[in-house]
């Protein structure tokens, strides 16, 4: 069992959780993940380390309410427990060049955070790129605007926060005037997609974090298999970073899009459930 | 008083299994077969010659003393015959259940010369399952002071374990998953083996004083300068498992809908799939499922897809039924409950319907051609014989790849397919570990595995007891 030490609250659907885990804090690199399997009867579910320290011995990780094992870990509390915890799992990222632009997209803004965050501790000097579909979808800003970024950009599709519009926007203003070496990417698959195109229009090496379904998370299940360069490559060990150039995104969108009806039906089923108890 | 001579029941038949109906038990997971009671078991003993030299036993990778125990049923001293089998094999209940025993002990048996051999497997089995009304840990040398760690909770891995916690070691058993057991626990189907015996084993192995740390990734979490360094382990067991899934490689395989029998595996046995969604982790049902490949995890694919309410289950293999590695018994059980078998066909390609899920699969026509390095006839494409049947859930079972966990962990040579190079005794190349099981051989039998890790584990005895002296 995993004790949760502390909980914030980010916004209405955005929670971190601050969890006693000495052997993984320990262990935990930028851009590794975790797995949590909430109670007995729990999926498991990866999210990506944001912050870990090994001389208090925790971990915390970050995450948005947008289906139920994500509803469920909202209504813990600190004190609480997870039933288990595994990781660190994949390989830490790894980014090229002085100059990164770190997009993040969405709920991807949660794992684009801990990235831009150690990138500004490496020294490097990081332009970070966020959006969403609207204001209030847009999480972390906070903690984004309090990163020493030479740049800090935010779109949403609606135009109620920021620039009006998409990440390449910005991404591209960036890759005109010659401001970034690299990129790291991180969020919904069509984001991805045109954040590449992008930086292949301007020969800037672009990595991004896969998130494809997982159930091990340790090489053995094949369910996060992704096209990379040709290959089938498995997200949870050879990844989650991958040359976004090599990615065949139209696959992993499908992969992805595998379960809606029954991540549907599980949130009905829980709602329901609540629903009774009350 | 002279004692009397055993006279074997020359002639009896085979004493049948007790298996539910094939059409009621390919709905649920229930165990398909009951085992034997104990009149069964006697009667079956009493059909064993008791060889002067018994031959099952050279059948056996673990060496049980099989006629040994096998008087000690006749004798109805179940402790005892329980005991036997034990000295020797600390999972009865797990390897009378998943062992080839037709190409082992049985296989040797001299009664299958002319008739039906033993039912050296169901004993075994029916033994093991006792373990609860005979009671009785084996006991535990006296404490060695020296420690060992052990990577997965697998077959080879808890077999090291019980060696060595009889020796008087200090073990702890690393897993990645949250339960124990590995293949026992993801791979093999409750109907196949009740997830009640591999916690029991492991509760065995408890009470011999084995610890058990979970949700524990050897590599990530740890490694073994680590464990030598810090917590002041002796030694290391690698039994990690063969890990990685295989692919065919042909379009659509990633197409939603199209599983590797792992995640097939693992979503229904350790995930609970079946029980969505009172279980949170989903599995696609299909109507119409086709499973490729010819073992025992195909055999188990194929039927864990009837169970899920399949109106057709077709099983595609690219040689014939003859030629299929998987258990006699799980092919047999497969056709009894309705899968179906499709000889000498290869998979050319997965199709989507309009929603993006795989709707059909192309296949082409193969015959046999002249033996391969394996001794069993290559299978040859058919020109111009493609042909397409409708499938909404395609499931590959073609074999794995090595785990790459292993060399995250310790510093230890390969060979060039990523598995773990080591001498007949399970040592690496590096001298304070050793390493058995599929990370070794390549994907292989449970008993096999065992037999790795008992012989690791006398290795790891004599080294770490001499270096005392």
């Amino acid at each position: 069992m995993f004790k949760i030490l502390k909980k914030t609250q980010f916004s209405e659907k955005v929670f971190e959780f601050r969890v006693h885990a000495p052997r993984m804090a320990k262990h935990a690199h930028a851009g590794q993940f975790l797995m949590v399997r909430i109670n007995e009867t729990g999926e498991r579910v990866p999210f990506t380390f944001a912050n870990w320290n090994p001389e208090e011995g925790w971990i915390e990780f970050i995450f948005m309410v947008v289906g139920k094992t994500t509803q469920c870990l909202s209504e813990l509390n600190e004190g609480d427990e997870i039933q288990d915890i595994t990781g660190p799992l994949g390989c830490p990222t790894e980014i090229e060049g002085d100059r990164v632009a770190v997009v993040g997209g969405g709920v991807g803004l949660a794992i684009a955070y801990p990235v831009a965050r150690t990138l500004c501790e490496q020294g490097k000097k990081v332009s970070v790129i966020m959006g969403a579909r609207n204001k209030d979808l847009l999480i972390l800003f906070e903690q984004f605007a309090s990163l020493p970024l030479e740049n800090l950009f935010i779109t949403t599709d609606d135009g109620s926060m920021g620039e009006k519009g998409v990440v390449t926007l910005p991404l591209r203003r960036l890759c005109e005037t010659d401001s970034i070496d690299s990129c790291f990417c991180v969020g919904p698959v069509p984001m991805m997609k045109f954040s590449t195109l992008t930086c292949r229009e301007f020969k800037i090496p672009i990595v991004a974090s896969l998130n494809p379904i997982m159930v091990d998370g340790t090489g053995m299940c094949g369910c996060c298999r992704v096209e990379v360069g040709g290959e089938t490559k498995f997200a949870c060990v050879d990844g989650p970073d991958f040359d976004a150039s090599l990615v065949d995104w139209d696959d992993l969108a499908h992969r992805q899009a595998s379960y809606k009806a029954e991540e549907a039906a599980s949130i009905k089923h829980h709602e329901e459930d609540c629903a009774c108890q009350k | 008083m002279p004692e009397v001579k055993y006279r074997p029941n020359i002639g009896a038949p085979r004493t049948p299994a007790n298996e539910e109906p094939a059409e009621e038990r390919a709905h649920d997971f229930r165990p398909v077969d009951t085992g034997y009671t104990k009149a069964d078991a006697i009667a079956e003993a009493n059909r064993c010659l008791d060889c002067k030299k018994p031959l099952c036993m050279n059948g056996c990778p673990v060496g049980v003393h099989i006629p040994q125990f096998i008087e000690k049923i006749r004798e109805e001293d179940w402790a005892g015959a329980l005991a036997t089998i034990k000295a020797d094999n600390l999972l009865p209940s797990v390897c009378g259940r998943v062992c080839p025993q037709e190409n082992q002990c049985e296989g040797k048996c001299i009664l299958g010369r002319k008739g039906e051999p033993v039912a050296i497997g169901q004993l075994e089995r029916m033994l093991g399952d006792m373990a609860d009304e005979v009671g009785e840990a084996p006991e535990c040398k006296p404490s060695n002071g020296k420690k060992v760690a052990i990577v997965g909770s697998g077959p080879s891995g808890i077999a090291c374990a019980g060696e060595l916690a009889r020796e008087g070691f200090d073990v702890t058993v690393f897993e990645a998953f949250f339960t124990g057991g590995g293949v026992l626990t993801y791979g093999i189907p409750e109907f196949r083996l009740p997830k009640e015996i591999v916690k029991r084993e492991i509760k065995g192995l408890e009470e011999l004083g084995v610890h058990f740390e979970y949700n524990s990734v050897a590599g990530r979490l740890f490694d073994a300068d680590e464990l030598f360094n810090e917590d002041g382990f002796d030694a290391l067991y690698l039994a990690v498992g063969a890990g990685l899934p295989r692919f065919l490689h042909v379009d659509g395989e990633n197409l939603p809908g199209v599983y590797c029998a792992n995640e097939y595996l693992t979503r229904t046995n350790l995930m609970k799939a079946y029980e969505f969604p009172e279980y949170d982790t989903p599995i696609r049902h299909g109507k119409n499922v086709v499973v490729f490949g010819g073992g025992n995890v195909a055999m188990d694919a194929a039927r864990t897809a009837l169970r899920l309410g399949a109106e057709k289950v077709t099983l595609a293999y690219r040689r014939t039924e003859a030629e299929m590695p998987a258990r006699r018994a799980e092919i047999h059980h497969a056709k009894e409950e309705g899968v179906e078998i499709l000889e000498l066909c290869n998979p050319l390609r997965f199709l989507p319907g309009p929603d993006g899920f795989v709707s059909t699969i192309e296949l082409q026509r193969m015959e046999l051609g002249e033996p391969d390095a394996s001794g069993r006839r290559r299978p040859i494409p058919i020109q111009d014989s493609e042909f397409a049947i409708p499938c909404d859930v395609a499931v590959t079972a073609i074999g794995t790849r090595a785990n790459p966990f292993a060399k995250l962990c310790a510093d230890v040579e390969l060979n060039r397919w990523g598995l773990i190079e080591t001498d007949e005794n399970g040592r690496t190349s590096n001298p304070r570990v050793w390493a058995g099981g599929d990370i070794v051989t390549g994907a292989a039998t449970v008993i096999l595995a065992m037999g790795a890790g008992k012989k690791a584990a006398a290795d790891i005895k004599e080294k770490l007891l001499s270096e005392e002296a």
